[in-house]
């Protein structure tokens, strides 16, 4: 196959496992009668995408804020704490029992708590644990991308008698960099889901995580399919841009460093 | 006129986990200003550690090393010398030019004069086509020289280069090390340079100190006779002096005469 083809083959074939598979879905609910209280069809769903098309981009835009907030807060942390972890070992000691309890607290034990604690109001709660679950992987990420330089390029600072800042600057960060941007990459999507699941637990109306759960809730199955549609293509769509992030980044530092 | 290294009775030992290793034992070696001076050995005789205690980045365990009649720590922060490993170790997210101006960059240099500099250090080591390129699209030949271009950025009078050509092919070698020898020429710097290779010691050098192991010490020191203002070129590699030398070198590592020196020559 010649390159150009390659390429087309694959996305056609994505697109088309895609297609054939909302063709069967269809066919199930209107030619075999699945009810539709079990399994809504796609031309349903599709029709009340159409129908509430406002609520949810409103709803969409709360989840996608909440999300957003709770990943550059959390990143930032994630960042500046695994900086003073690979400074300083007594730190990372003091840190590392800390961070293991964050990476198992599972956030449907967390929401409830944080969300009563910042008032049903208020959309903190929401971003904290959006924050913490992104968090973790960009610091253990991070961590490790700082110590991937080489005794070779230690030496080498060392031999300009570059200062410890300078040597930060000029090789510890940047072989850390590609750590980092995978770090951010896995916690997008943790923080989406994370923004998204904390709705379930209180906290003010609005959403997608919210409507999903009142949708159903009221037995409206479509629509409640319609906001999970929209909430797959927030996440795919958070997605899509931190790997284009990424692509843009690594095209700079080509080699991605360490050997 | 002031000697660029002079190092007396240093002895260094590393304490590991399995006992201690005496790296080198007793050595002394001074190397005068412009001099080109070759450490050969067997591996593990403490070649790199000596060159590593002249660039103060490793302490002595007893005597003194003194760099252009400073410590060898005033002299790393003073930046009195250039140094260059076996491993180019570039900085794969920088351009070439990049990586020659890391230094110049550290040290505060202004970025119109530090354009000016990477230029002509990229053409001195021909590579001026290349100044865009990183790292990984050159070849090990190329990546070597720039790490030599980065270490001659500061204008160093000394140079300490540690098998800068060990993972070369035979051909690019050669080429280096006339490149080398040209270099040095226009520059006036005294070079300590640690090799695997008889007749690339040879080739470069004033001195070549021959170096044995457990203890690391240098068991004889032999002039080539071949002077800063001789060409080296094919012509040199040639010649029944080069030979002469190379044979005697051999004799000095495995402690025995060779007899055959014709048969002998690369
Ligand atoms: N940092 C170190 N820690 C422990 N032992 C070392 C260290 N560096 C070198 N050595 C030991 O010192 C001896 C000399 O090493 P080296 O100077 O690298 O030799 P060469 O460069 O001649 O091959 C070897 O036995 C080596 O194992
Ligand atoms: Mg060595």
């Amino acid at each position: 196959m010649s390159p150009t083809t390659e390429r087309a083959a694959r996305v056609a074939a994505p697109v088309l496992v895609g297609v054939l598979g909302l063709a069967v879905w269809q066919l199930l609910v209107s030619v075999l009668g699945v009810s539709e209280y079990l399994l809504p069809s796609p031309s349903e769903i599709w029709a009340e995408l159409g129908e509430n098309s406002q609520a949810i981009r409103e709803a969409a835009w709360i989840t996608g804020g909440n999300a957003l907030a709770g990943l550059v807060f959390g990143a930032v942390l994630g960042v500046v704490l695994a900086a003073l972890a690979g400074w300083a070992r007594w730190f990372d000691g003091m840190l590392a029992p800390v961070v293991a309890s964050v990476a198992v607290v599972p956030i449907v034990a967390l929401a409830p708590v944080l969300n009563s604690m910042y008032g049903a109001d208020s959309e903190y709660g929401r971003r904290a644990i959006a924050a913490l679950a992104a968090f973790v992987p960009v610091f253990v990420n991070t961590l490790r991308g700082l110590r991937q330089t080489t005794p070779l390029h230690r030496d080498l600072m060392s031999t300009y008698a570059a200062s410890g800042w300078q040597t930060f600057r000029a090789l510890t960060l940047p072989s850390a960099a590609p750590y980092v941007l995978t770090g951010i990459r896995v916690a997008t999507s943790l923080a989406v889901i994370s923004a998204l699941v904390a709705e379930y637990f209180g906290g003010p109306r609005g959403g997608l995580g919210s409507f999903i759960s009142t949708s159903a809730a009221t037995s409206a199955y479509a629509r409640a399919w319609a906001y999970v549609a929209a909430a797959i293509l927030l996440g795919l769509g958070a997605y899509l841009v931190t790997v284009l992030l990424e692509r843009l980044v690594q095209h700079r530092l080509p080699t991605g460093n360490p050997r | 006129m002031q000697d660029a290294v002079r190092i007396e009775g240093v002895s260094k030992t590393f304490v590991t986990r399995s006992g201690q290793v005496h790296a080198l034992a007793d050595v002394s070696l001074t190397v005068g200003e412009g001099e080109f001076v070759s450490l050969i050995g067997p591996s593990g005789c403490g070649k790199s550690t000596l060159m590593r205690l002249v660039a103060d980045l490793e302490q002595p365990t007893a005597g003194t090393v003194e760099v252009f009649g400073k410590t060898a720590r005033k002299a790393r922060v003073d930046q009195d010398y250039g140094i260059a490993f076996q491993q180019a170790g570039l900085l794969p997210w920088r351009t070439v030019a990049a990586n020659i101006a890391l230094p110049l960059e550290i040290h505060g240099v202004g970025r119109r004069e530090r354009r000016s500099r990477v230029a002509e250090l990229a053409e001195m080591v021909g590579l001026s086509d290349f100044a865009d390129h990183h790292p990984d699209q050159l070849s090990g030949g190329m990546q070597q020289r720039v790490a030599i271009a980065r270490a001659l950025a500061e204008r160093p009078r000394l140079l300490l280069m540690d098998e800068p050509f060990g993972a070369l092919d035979e051909m690019t070698r050669e080429r280096m090390q006339s490149e080398l020898a040209r270099i040095t020429a226009e520059t006036g710097a005294a070079v300590v340079f640690v090799t695997h290779s008889i007749p690339e010691a040879v080739f470069l050098s004033d001195r070549v100190v021959v170096m044995s192991p457990r203890p690391g010490r240098i068991t004889s020191v032999i002039t080539t006779g071949i002077g800063r203002d001789t060409a080296r070129d094919e012509a040199l590699r040639e010649s029944p002096a080069f030979f002469e030398k190379v044979t005697e070198v051999r004799a000095a590592l495995h402690g025995a005469p060779v007899r055959s020196p014709a048969l002998e020559g690369r």
